[in-house]
């Protein structure tokens, strides 16, 4: 008989006693027919008992014993969870939530930073980085290379590794027809030999090839991912061949990619790969763009790889250094002693991930937390639990039921309770995770993370289940079955003390966990507090950016025209045009020499802005005098309040010049500080100059793309999108709105991450907090039930009802102290790696350690009431006639 | 290893040996065998029969299959596998080394 047809058994348990019971009836009929009495063969085959017995161990026999156990045990199991309804669903409920917010924080981590690539021998891929320090010393990770310096180190390297150089993947404009149908689509240049490198097939067509890789310029082929392929063309198989317009570019669709491979960030998915070679700085030394991924070939050494590759890097630096002078030197200086690092690159590699690494990892902590506070609770629920139970046990232990039997039969209780617990949890996360996804996104970079339910988030729950079991199950069903039967039954429980002890324990335990959470979560909270409640020097209410662009290149009196027909529409206040936005994360940076001396080491940002610029932003104008339309770069230049004290020592500016390059600048104007580039770092020297550019000769410069700000009278600027989108075409033919969005869209996206980590941080310091109030009264109710005759003897001989509250509750609340102190160690121990994501705010303030400490003491003071209630009422002749 | 229990190797030596003369037996019949063979001396238990068969079953060292007798009833009929054949040749020299023993014993005292 085989084990399945044993397993089988247990479940046909009827079936397989009536076929025992046919075939003994067979046999004394048989007995019968050849004479013999029947009632004697009946008794030969033994009595009605022994008959029983003995078809109870055939039956044994032909099952597998400890299978049925387990069965048995399931439903007991069950039953004991339908009986306590409150306490279960509590527990469930608790347990629920936190695997829920684990599992959530899994699968999110998991797609951004652990899911390798679907590509092959992604655990040999890696990328590479370098590391330089900047004029401050503070370090700074750079993983983009110029072309020319990867072909270098590719060729150098060619028999340990296999170089491949991708460039990030850039929501942009193209066409599949004219240029009225211009759409939006993820393009992203990568070598030729990438495909061929990750074993990659064409679902259709051919796909690149390192053929690909040779002539800068004239390889205008595009391979189609198959996610876009499917969503944008239908799947439609006569694609290829077709043409796509990319800039000035014509592309020709030479193929599809089979499989679910798009690109290499998580976080974006590419729809259209370019070879490397039409990237348009793909010749220059100094643009660097290209992210390069090392397929290290088996059984390589890194560090000789590493080594070698730093060795080409550095020359290659020397060989650009050369013919450059003053704070270029310098600077470059640090280039060129930059630190080559090979990271493995397994799971692909995104700025996405490098800005929520460490949010991510941080949500992590506090979700396990959470978990480990409700472990604490369900753990300290079953111990009271099982307090009651302890006569049952009792008389399963003086029946004759092993330790073992018992500890069993518990945690299959427990572990049912955990099961339920994770389904529950599962749904929650398979709501929850895309959740978040759509919180990190801003208007104009869509976060696409596929977060599908794979094994490896079916491992990780099953791991998840069986680490709570242990954290919350073990400790209780080995407590409870070390019952002795003796003291149990006679009415006492044998040892309460222990068990308190324990239970006290956890108490101290979960309020430690309780406090974390909560410190963090303050600190997040204010972080996200100081950066958007930061004076930001401009308004961005009402205010509506169009980034417009034109094929050919228009010179500044076009776009000067389309601003003053823009503002002739109805409902616009003031028109505007810059190069791009403020806090928009475009920066032109460069240093500038003052007074005929070499440059200076500090960056001075340049933005290019037309007349009325300052006023459009409301940028208080501190002195001199706004641009005119005569005014030109190079010729005049505004400067920045931040300028001014770092270049002319706070003196007056206007009148005085400087020198950007070749180019020379009066300041005509002085106005109030703006953050340029972020909200998080110091306001930075910027100089504004007007975006109408003329050459050496005085001509002026077409420009394909400036950006429309457009102040509106009504309160939502979005209001006025589809006209201005209809606008601007009308206006002059040729032009195009390819981007919309408000200026308070890009304030909010610098606070995204804050903004995620404050809710998140505080939606789990209220169920901690919950779960921690829940288990003080689950604590202290079981106390006082424990203790009431006590309490009744203390009542009748004379006890207040102050020294009673003070019996009952003074032990849980000396926990609660120890807790929170613990907590604080922990807190201020912790705060230093989660430094890098604060703004604003210390970990060391006392207010920020003294207001979880609060809090909790609130907490525990509410949920001792109801018991000190219950022991107030304590009647002694009822509690002691009782007894 | 659990040594094997010298009276249940016995019920197990019967059993097989008489299903390897008279294959498709049901119990009844391996009981009357057992005593007919022996000329009433040898009496094998019901009681114990039953769970040996179908700790024998369970171990593959025969088969069961139900038959429709003439009367209507079912029987259980049992025959010996490859490995009960095997079984039976182990379970043979055991006993004759160990009555082999037993009888030098009785020689010798």
């Amino acid at each position: 008989m085989s084990l399945w047809s044993r397993v089988a058994n247990v479940f046909h348990g009827e079936k397989l006693s009536s076929e025992i019971a046919e075939e003994i009836e067979s046999h004394i009929a048989e007995a019968v027919e050849q004479g013999r009495d029947p009632d004697e063969a009946r008794r030969a085959l033994g009595f009605d008992y022994q008959l029983r017995q003995q078809r109870q161990a055939s039956h044994e026999i032909r099952t597998v014993g400890w299978l049925e156990v387990l069965r048995a045990d399931i439903i007991f199991g069950w039953r004991q969870l339908k009986r306590n309804k409150v306490t279960s669903a509590v527990a469930i409920l608790s347990l629920a939530l936190a695997m829920g917010a684990c599992i959530g924080a899994f699968r999110l981590m998991d797609a951004l930073l652990w899911r390798p690539l679907p590509v092959a021998h992604a655990e040999r891929l890696y990328a590479l980085s370098r590391e330089v320090f900047d004029l401050q010393g503070k370090p700074i990770r750079s993983d983009r290379w110029a072309y020319p310096s990867f072909s270098l180190m590719r060729d150098a390297v060619k028999d340990q590794a296999e170089l491949i150089a991708v460039s990030t993947a850039s929501r942009t404009d193209l066409t599949y027809g004219s240029d009225q149908d211009m759409e939006k689509a993820n393009v992203q240049y990568v070598s030729g030999s990438m495909f061929q490198a990750f074993g990659l097939q064409p679902a259709l067509g051919r796909l690149l090839a390192e053929d690909d890789d040779r002539t800068p310029g004239s390889h205008p082929y595009a391979v189609l991912s198959y996610d876009y392929w499917r969503q944008r063309f239908g799947k439609d198989p006569r694609v290829v061949g077709r043409t796509m317009r990319y800039g000035k570019e014509l592309y020709e669709i030479t193929g599809v990619v089979n499989g679910p491979f798009t690109g290499t960030e998580p976080g974006t998915m590419t729809d259209i790969f370019l070879p490397v070679m039409m990237h348009p700085a793909v010749t220059h030394s100094d643009a660097s763009w290209a992210r390069t991924l090392l397929l290290v070939k088996p059984e390589t050494a890194l560090e000789p790889l590493r080594q070698k590759l730093s060795a080409i890097s550095r020359a290659f630096e020397q060989e650009r250094a050369k013919g450059f002078t003053g704070a270029d030197k310098i600077f470059f200086q640090k280039i060129i002693d930059a630190t080559l690092l090979i990271e493995p690159a397994g799971a692909g590699i995104s700025s996405l991930q490098e800005e929520y690494r460490k949010a991510l990892g941080i949500l992590g902590v506090l979700v396990a937390m959470v978990l480990f506070i409700a472990c604490a609770n369900v753990a300290n629920l079953k111990m009271a639990q099982s307090a009651t139970r302890s006569r049952e046990m009792a008389l399963r232990v003086a029946i004759g039921a092993g330790r073992g039997r018992l500890v069993q039969m518990l945690l299959v209780e427990n572990a049912m309770l955990a099961v339920l617990a994770a389904s529950l949890g599962a749904v929650f996360a398979w709501r929850s995770a895309p959740l978040v996804v759509t919180m990190i996104q801003s208007s104009d970079t869509p976060v696409r993370l596929l977060l599908y339910t794979n094994w490896r988030v079916l491992g990780f729950g099953a791991g998840l289940v069986f680490c709570v079991l242990l954290l919350f199950g073990v400790l209780p069903a080995l407590r409870a079955s070390a019952v002795k039967p003796v003291s149990a039954l006679k009415g006492g429980d044998d040892d309460p003390h222990s068990r308190r002890r324990l239970m006290h324990g956890m108490i101290a335990a979960q309020v430690a966990f309780c406090f974390l959470v909560i410190f963090m979560s303050g600190l997040f909270v204010r972080t996200f507090e100081s950066l958007s409640n930061k004076p930001l020097g401009f308004s961005p209410e009402k205010l509506l950016l169009l980034d417009v662009v034109t094929q050919q290149g228009q010179p500044p009196v076009v776009w000067d025209q389309i601003a003053d027909r823009l503002q002739n529409v109805p409902g616009v206040e003031r028109v505007a045009i810059a190069g791009w936005p403020l806090l928009s994360g475009f920066a032109w940076n460069n240093f500038v020499s003052v007074g005929g001396v070499p440059p200076s080491t500090i960056f001075t940002y340049l933005l290019a802005i037309s007349p009325g610029w300052s006023e459009t932003m409301k940028i208080p104008l501190l002195d001199g005098r706004d641009f005119r339309s005569g005014d030109t770069t190079p010729g005049e230049a505004i400067v920045n309040q931040t300028f001014v004290k770092t270049f002319f020592d706070g003196k007056n500016p206007i009148g005085k010049t400087f020198q950007e390059r070749d180019n020379h600048y009066q300041v005509v104007g002085l106005v109030a500080d703006a953050p340029y580039g972020n909200l998080r770092d110091a306001i930075v020297p910027v100089a504004y100059i007007p975006f109408h550019e003329v050459n050496a000769q005085g001509v002026s410069q077409p420009e394909t793309q400036e950006t429309f700000l457009v102040r509106t009278s009504g309160s939502n600027p979005l209001a006025l999108a589809s006209v201005l989108r209809k606008a601007i075409p009308q206006a002059r033919a040729g032009f195009r709105v390819s981007n919309l969005r408000t200026q308070s869209d890009l304030v909010r996206a610098q606070t995204v991450r804050e903004r995620l980590l404050a809710m998140l941080a505080a939606f789990f310091s209220l169920v901690a907090l919950l779960l921690a109030a829940i288990g003080l009264y689950g604590v202290l109710s079981y106390s006082l039930q424990q203790r009431e005759h006590e309490f009744g003897i203390r009542i009748a001989v004379g006890a207040g009802i102050g020294d009673i509250a003070w019996q009952a509750t003074s032990r849980v609340f000396l926990m609660v102290m120890t807790g929170a102190v613990i907590g604080g160690a922990l807190g201020i121990a912790s705060v230093r790696y989660v430094e890098t994501l604060l703004y604003g705010v210390r970990g060391s303030d006392p207010v920020m350690l003294t207001g979880p400490a609060l809090v909790l003491l609130a907490i525990a003071l509410l949920s001792a009431l109801p018991v000190i209630a219950r022991a107030s009422r304590i009647d002694p002749k009822i509690m002691l006639r009782a007894e | 290893m659990k040594k094997p229990d010298s009276l249940q190797g016995t019920l197990d030596l019967l059993v097989l040996k008489i299903l390897s003369r008279r294959p498709r037996t049901h119990g009844y019949g391996i009981m009357a065998a057992v005593k007919d063979c022996s000329d009433d001396l040898l009496r094998v238990e019901e009681g114990s029969l039953y769970p040996a068969l179908y700790r024998m079953e369970e171990a593959g060292w025969i088969r069961a299959e139900w038959v429709k007798k003439d009367t209507g009833r079912r029987a259980r009929v049992y025959d010996l596998t490859a490995a009960g054949k095997k079984q039976l040749g182990v379970e043979e020299s055991r006993w004759l080394s160990a009555s082999s023993a037993i009888n030098q014993v009785l020689r010798t005292v």
